[in-house]
C-alpha cells in the first residue's frame, strides 16, 4: 500500500515535460545553426581571396584585369573607427559620469536618460542622414569625407557607451565614495581617482563592445564618407571602408570582385572579434575578481 | 577697550575651502553638465534639420498623403511611402514571429535546463550572433539562403495557397526573406535581455513550484514565465525596434521593389532599405532626396514608438516587483 | 496477486473518498465536518550523510519522524537542520553537488534510488519555506489550486472544495473567504505564509516539512500559525525546524537536537527540555551557547 503514495506521475505529464525541454533545447540549436552556417561559408568564399596582395593593395577599379586589393578599405575602416571611438568614448563616459554622480535622480538626469535611452534606437542609417544633412548639404564642410562618416559613426557609438557605462559605474560601492569624502577628497579627484579606476574594465568592455558594433556598420557610412579606392590617411577627403568596399564589390558582374567582397567580409569579421572577444575575457575576468 | 580680534575667533579653524581648490570640482561639475545637456540639444537639432529637409516632400503631398498614398514612383517624381512602411511592418512582424520564441527559448534553456558548465559557452556563441556584421548577413542571405530555400518556398506557396497572403509565385528576394535573416539578427539582443529578466526569478518561487511536485516544464511555466513576461515582452519590443530599422541586411534580400506585395513571397520594400538604394541617384533631385528624407523622418518615429513601448514594458515589469533590470545598449555584464 | 494496476486503482478511490471530506482544522464547531482520520506516516532516516560536493553538511542520523506527530528539529546556526530537511523532500539535489548517501524511507519505501519519482515524492511530501512564496502572479485561489492543477486531479467544484478546505485548514479561511480572486500578494506576512500552508496542504501530502515558517513573521503571525500546527498533526506528520527553542518546547511532540551535522539526542520534548541525556544538549537548552 506504501509504494501507493508516490503515486508516479502521469505519463501525460512527464511526456509533456520531456517534451517542452526538448523544445527549448532544439530552439536553442535553431538560434546558433545561422551563427555556423555563416561563418562557415564566409571562410569558405574568402579564404580564397587572401593573399599579402589582397593586404597590401588597393583596388585599382579597374573592370578588366587586376583588381587589386583591399588595403584602402582595411587602413580606411581603421582610421574611421578610431576616430569616432575618440570622439564617442571621452564623451559617452563623460555623460555617464555625470549621470551616476552628479545628476543622479533629478529631472534634469532624468530627462538625460531618457533621450539617451531613445537614441539607442535610432536606427543607423538615420544617423547617415542626420550627417548628411548637416555637414554636408549643410554646405561650407566640403563635400564626402572620412572624419564625417566618423562623426556619424560617433552618434551611433555614444548612447550605447553611455548606457553600458552607466550601468558599470552605478556597480561601484557608494562605499568607496563616502570612504573618500570623508576623507575630505574634493569630488573631481574621487571621480578620477577611485570611481572611474575601480570601473575600469566594465568601461573598456563597454567601448570594445560599442567599436566592434561602428566597424561593422555600413548604412551611416553611404553617405558620408564615400567609397575611392586609394589608400589616404587624410580624414578630411572620402575615404574607403571596408563594409563600402563590400557593398559596392558585391553588386558587380566579375567573379573576381565578389571573391574579394568575400574576403573583405571575412576580413571585417576577424576584424570585430579581435575587438568582441577580448571585451567578453575582460568583463569575465573582472566578475570574478 | 578695543583689542584685536579676540583670541576665540583667531583660534577657530576655518571650514571653507579656498576658491582656487574648489575650481576643479566646478569646472568638471559644468563641463559634464555641458556634455549632457548636449544630448539634449542634439536631439532636437536632429528633429530640426531632419523635419527641415523633409518639408518639402510633406508640403508636397501632406503628412498623411506621404505615409500612406500607395505610391512609390521615382521617374514621375511622385512618392507615397504606403508600400515601404508596410514592407517594414511585414519583414518586421515575419521577424518577431520567428525570432523572439526562439530567442525565449534559448534564453529559457541557457538558464534553466542546460548543464553547468554549458552555460558560459553557450551564451558567448548567441551573443556572438551580434558580431557579424549586417552586411554578411545580407550577402549570405543572397547566396545561400535564397537560392536554397526557393524551392521549399514554392512548395509551400502552393500547398498552403488557400490561406490568406500566401500563394503565388516566389520571388528570389522577398518579405519572408527579409523577416527571416532580420530574424537572426534580432535573436542575440531579445536572448540576451530574456536571459536577464528569467535569470533575476527568485529561487524562492522556483523552488516552491518543485516543492509541490512540479516537473522542470512546469516549474518554468507556473514560476518563471509568469514572472518575466513583462520583461521578455520588452525584451521582444527592443527586437522589433532593431528589425525595423535595419538597413543593408534587408535591403539585400528583399527584392526593393515599391509596390505592395500580395503574398508573402513576393518582393518588397522597406523604409531603411529605399534611402539605402535610391540616396546615391537622389542626391541631385530635391524633391526625390527630400522624400527620402521624409522616410528617414517617418522610420524614426517609428522606432521611437516602438521602444517607447518597450520602455513601458520594462517599467510595468519593475513595477509590479518582477524586475527586468537590463535594457538596450551593450550588455556588459552578461 | 495484487498488481501495480490494482494499487493505483485502490488509490484513486481513496483519493476521491478524501477529497469528499474537508480537512476542516480551524473552523468553528458547526462549521467543521466530521473528521476522518487517515492512518499516519512515518518518515525514517538510516545512516544519513548530505553532501554539498565533497563536504558532508549532515552526517550519519538515524531517526524515526514519528507518524500523526510534530518533531522539531533544533540546534544552532549551521548545524545542518535545514540541509537535512532539505534532504527528505529531495529539494537538496537541486543545489549543484548536492547529493546524499544513507536511506530515507517514506513508510516503508525508499524515496531516493532508481524508478523513484523525484515528482511523485516532492507531491507526498511537502514543505513550507522561511519567507513566505506564494506564486507572486497568481491570485489567493490559484496559488492554492496550483499544485491541484498540476495532477489534474481534481477539476470544478471537487478543486473549490479542496482549494476551501486546504484554506480552513491553513486558518485563513475566514479572512479571504470573500475574496479569492485577489492577488496574493496583497495579503500580510502572516497571512501569506498561511496561504503557503494551504498551497501546501492541497495536495495531500503524507507529511509537511516546515523550515523555520515562522522567522519572517510577527510574534502575531507567528502564534496563530503554532496554533495550527497542532490541528494539523491530526492530519500530516509535521517535521519543524525552528531556531526558537520557546517554540519547540510549545508546540512539539519530540524535539531532535542537531549540532555540526550531527544528531545529538532526540526524544519527546518534555525530556529534552527539562533532562536530557547528554550534556551538549543541556548546554543548549539552557541557552550557554547558540
Amino acid at each position: 500500500m506504501t509504494s501507493a503514495l508516490l503515486q508516479t506521475t502521469s505519463a501525460g505529464r512527464r511526456r509533456r515535460d520531456v517534451g517542452m525541454r526538448g523544445v527549448l533545447l532544439i530552439g536553442t540549436i535553431v538560434a546558433l545553426v545561422p551563427l555556423f552556417l555563416v561563418l562557415f561559408y564566409v571562410v569558405k568564399r574568402g579564404i580564397g581571396a587572401w593573399s599579402v596582395t589582397f593586404f597590401t593593395t588597393d583596388p585599382t577599379g579597374a573592370f578588366l584585369g587586376d583588381p587589386g586589393g583591399v588595403k584602402s578599405a582595411l587602413l580606411g575602416t581603421i582610421e574611421i573607427v578610431l576616430l569616432a571611438s575618440l570622439i564617442a568614448v571621452p564623451i559617452g563616459i563623460g555623460v555617464a559620469v555625470y549621470l551616476v554622480e552628479y545628476g543622479k535622480q533629478s529631472p534634469f538626469a532624468r530627462v538625460v536618460r531618457y533621450f539617451v535611452d531613445v537614441l539607442t534606437g535610432v536606427p543607423s542609417i538615420v544617423f547617415g542622414l542626420f550627417i548628411y544633412i548637416v555637414l554636408i548639404l549643410g554646405g561650407g564642410f566640403g563635400g564626402f569625407a572620412g572624419w564625417k562618416g566618423s562623426v556619424a559613426l560617433a552618434l551611433l557609438m555614444l548612447p550605447v557607451v553611455t548606457r553600458a557605462s552607466e550601468v558599470v559605474l552605478n556597480t561601484v560601492p557608494d562605499t568607496l565614495r563616502e570612504a573618500a569624502l570623508a576623507l575630505g577628497s574634493p569630488r573631481w579627484r574621487i571621480v578620477f581617482r577611485v570611481v572611474l579606476p575601480t570601473a575600469l574594465p566594465g568601461l573598456v568592455t563597454g567601448a570594445l563592445l560599442a567599436i566592434a558594433r561602428a566597424a561593422g556598420e555600413t548604412a551611416p557610412l553611404l553617405f558620408t564618407a564615400f567609397a575611392i579606392n586609394a589608400s589616404n590617411f587624410d580624414l578630411g577627403k572620402p575615404m574607403n571602408s571596408l563594409p563600402l568596399q563590400i557593398w559596392n564589390d558585391v553588386r558587380q558582374a566579375q567573379d573576381r570582385l565578389v571573391e574579394r567582397a568575400w574576403g573583405s567580409a571575412m576580413a571585417l569579421i576577424v576584424l570585430i572579434l579581435l575587438l568582441t572577444i577580448p571585451a567578453r575575457i575582460l568583463s569575465r575576468r573582472s566578475r570574478t575578481a | 577697550m578695543a583689542s584685536a580680534a579676540t583670541p576665540v575667533e583667531r583660534g577657530r579653524p576655518s571650514f571653507g575651502r579656498p576658491r582656487r581648490a574648489r575650481l576643479p570640482d566646478e569646472i568638471l561639475k559644468w563641463v559634464l553638465t555641458l556634455l549632457a545637456a548636449g544630448i539634449l540639444a542634439l536631439i532636437g537639432f536632429f528633429f530640426i534639420r531632419l523635419y527641415g529637409e523633409a518639408h518639402l516632400a510633406f508640403s508636397k503631398f501632406g503628412w498623411i498623403g506621404f505615409t500612406f498614398d500607395n505610391s512609390w514612383d521615382v521617374s514621375k517624381s511622385v512618392f507615397g511611402a504606403l508600400p515601404l512602411v508596410v514592407g517594414t511592418m511585414i519583414t518586421a512582424g515575419v521577424a518577431l514571429v520567428v525570432g523572439v520564441p526562439v530567442a525565449v527559448a534559448a534564453a529559457l534553456y541557457v538558464t534553466e535546463l542546460c548543464p553547468r558548465r554549458l552555460r558560459t559557452p553557450l551564451t558567448i556563441l548567441i551573443d556572438l550572433l551580434a558580431a557579424v556584421p549586417s552586411i554578411v548577413y545580407g550577402l549570405w542571405g543572397v547566396f545561400v539562403v535564397i537560392p536554397r530555400l526557393r524551392s521549399i518556398e514554392q512548395w509551400f506557396s502552393d500547398t498552403f495557397g488557400f490561406l490568406p497572403f500566401i500563394g503565388g509565385h516566389v520571388a528570389g528576394p522577398n518579405y519572408f526573406i527579409g523577416g527571416l535573416i532580420l530574424a537572426i539578427m534580432i535573436i542575440p539582443i531579445v536572448s540576451a535581455i530574456s536571459r536577464e529578466v528569467i535569470a533575476t526569478v527568485p529561487t524562492d518561487h522556483k523552488e516552491a513550484a518543485l516543492a509541490l511536485g512540479a516537473t522542470r516544464w512546469e516549474m518554468i511555466r507556473m514560476a518563471v514565465l509568469p514572472y518575466s513576461r513583462a520583461g521578455i515582452m520588452g525584451a521582444a519590443m527592443l527586437g522589433l525596434g532593431r528589425a525595423i530599422g535595419e538597413t543593408i541586411a534587408v535591403t539585400l534580400v528583399v527584392g526593393n521593389a515599391p509596390e505592395i506585395g500580395k503574398h508573402l513571397f513576393d518582393q518588397g520594400y522597406t523604409l531603411a532599405a529605399v534611402i539605402a538604394n535610391e540616396f546615391g541617384e537622389a542626391a541631385a533631385t530635391p524633391i526625390h532626396r527630400s522624400a527620402l528624407i521624409a522616410a528617414g523622418l517617418v522610420l524614426f518615429v517609428l522606432t521611437l514608438a516602438v521602444n517607447a513601448i518597450a520602455r513601458y514594458y520594462v517599467v510595468r515589469a519593475e513595477r509590479t516587483g518582477t524586475a527586468a533590470g537590463a535594457l538596450p545598449g551593450v550588455t556588459v555584464t552578461e | 496477486m495484487i498488481t501495480v494496476k490494482d494499487v493505483r486503482t485502490r488509490t484513486n478511490d481513496e483519493a476521491e473518498q478524501a477529497d469528499a471530506t474537508p480537512i476542516a482544522a480551524a473552523a468553528p464547531a458547526d462549521e467543521r465536518a466530521p473528521v476522518e482520520r487517515k492512518r499516519g506516516h512515518t518518515i525514517s532516516l538510516r545512516d544519513l550523510n548530505v553532501f554539498y560536493g565533497d563536504h558532508a553538511a549532515v552526517k550519519g542520523v538515524d531517526i524515526a519522524f514519528a507518524a500523526n506527530k510534530i518533531t522539531a528539529i533544533i540546534g544552532p546556526s549551521g548545524c545542518g537542520k535545514s540541509t537535512l530537511v532539505r534532504a527528505i523532500n529531495r529539494m537538496h539535489e537541486e543545489v549543484p553537488g548536492g547529493h546524499i548517501e544513507g536511506e530515507i524511507l517514506l513508510d516503508d519505501t525508499p524515496i531516493y534510488g532508481d524508478g523513484v519519482d523525484v515528482v511523485a515524492v516532492r507531491r507526498a511530501i511537502g514543505m513550507v519555506f522561511q519567507r513566505p512564496n506564494p506564486f507572486p502572479t497568481m491570485s489567493i485561489f490559484d496559488n492554492v489550486a496550483a499544485g491541484l492543477r498540476l495532477t489534474g486531479t481534481a477539476r470544478g467544484k471537487n478543486l473549490n472544495n479542496i482549494v476551501h478546505d486546504a484554506l480552513r485548514g491553513a486558518g485563513l479561511w475566514a479572512e479571504v473567504k470573500g475574496r479569492l480572486e485577489k492577488p496574493a500578494m496583497s495579503l500580510s506576512g502572516g497571512q501569506q505564509q498561511r496561504l503557503c500552508i494551504a498551497r501546501a496542504l492541497a495536495v495531500r501530502p503524507e507529511v509537511v516539512l516546515m523550515d523555520e515558517p515562522c522567522s519572517a513573521l510577527d510574534p502575531v503571525a507567528t502564534l496563530r500559525i503554532e496554533e495550527l500546527l497542532t490541528d494539523l498533526k491530526e492530519r500530516v506528520t509535521i517535521v519543524l525546524v525552528t531556531h526558537n527553542m520557546q517554540q519547540a518546547a510549545r508546540v512539539s511532540d519530540v524535539t531532535a537536537f542537531m549540532l555540526d551535522g550531527e544528531l545529538v539526542e532526540v526524544g519527546d520534548t518534555e525530556k529534552i527540555f527539562t533532562n536530557p541525556d547528554d550534556e551538549r544538549t543541556e548546554q543548549y537548552v539552557s541557552g550557554k551557547f547558540g
